[in-house]
């Protein structure tokens, strides 16, 4: 295995995290107003750019080892958290669509994970 | 600033679905230049410290490359279908596995191409997904 598990995990926890981070500047680009102040004043803007580059510290410990072609697309998988948060925290619609792209996603990075040797 | 008439004239300037797309494109291209810094700059961090991290040029340099990218992703999802941006976001994989392969020297082989592709393939379905038509 040429990149261990370690880093594949760290990366996963990155994209956790960040799923977070989009949770945030969401309900904060919700509560925005015209002054530019509001902007300043929004803790939810600040946390979720706060998850953001927390994201990216686990981010950055992932792929001190191991191989890029198998850990950046990794990161894909935040694209299945935020669409779990989307319908928890939004109550987004989860079309039939949306939910064989996850099913696609999850797919390939299995198969990702087979080419790790 | 109150609401006048006058001031929701500068507001509203949008941009068209081909140069939403532009600025998506774009972003891949800041995004594959971000990942080769970090990534540099991951592996020359054998001790990680206040001082080694602070002058660690690539990773500031890296850092800003990516924010430069997420902002011209924000612009570009401001105006434009998802349904557009996202089969050309995908092209980050594609760029990222041409960067793994030429600079890094990183084995490929059929899974990995195989496992990127369907991931490629379920970012633009996401994307499909959310179409407002």
């Amino acid at each position: 295995m040429k990149t261990p598990l370690s880093s594949i995990l760290l990366v996963l926890l990155a994209s956790f995290i960040g799923s977070f981070g989009a949770v945030f500047l969401k309900a904060g680009a919700g509560r925005l107003h015209r002054e530019w102040q509001s902007v300043l004043l929004n803790w939810r803007l600040g946390a979720g750019v706060g998850l953001y580059l927390g994201s990216f510290v686990f981010y950055y410990l992932g792929v001190r080892q191991g191989e890029l072609s198998v850990l950046y697309p990794m990161v894909s998988l935040g694209y299945i958290w935020t669409l779990l948060w989307s319908r928890l925290f939004f109550g987004e619609p989860v079309s039939g669509r949306k939910v064989a792209g996850l099913a696609l996603i999850i797919g390939g990075i299995l198969i990702l994970n087979l080419g790790n040797r | 600033m109150n609401d006048s008439p006058t001031t929701t004239e500068r507001v509203s300037f949008r941009f068209s679905h081909r140069q939403s797309i532009g600025l998506v494109f774009l972003c891949t291209l800041f995004g594959v230049v971000a990942q080769f810094l970090i990534k540099t700059s991951a592996n020359s961090l054998t001790v990680i410290t206040l001082e080694t991290l602070l002058t660690n040029w690539a990773l500031w340099l890296g850092l800003a490359m990516y924010g430069i990218s997420t902002g011209l992703l924000i612009l570009a999802l401001r105006d434009g279908e998802l349904s557009l941006l996202y089969p050309v976001i995908s092209l980050t994989y594609v760029w990222v596995t041409i960067l793994s392969v030429l600079v890094f020297h990183e084995s490929i082989n059929v899974f990995k191409l195989t496992g990127i592709t369907v991931i490629c393939l379920g970012v633009a379905l996401l994307g499909k997904g959310d179409s407002r038509s």
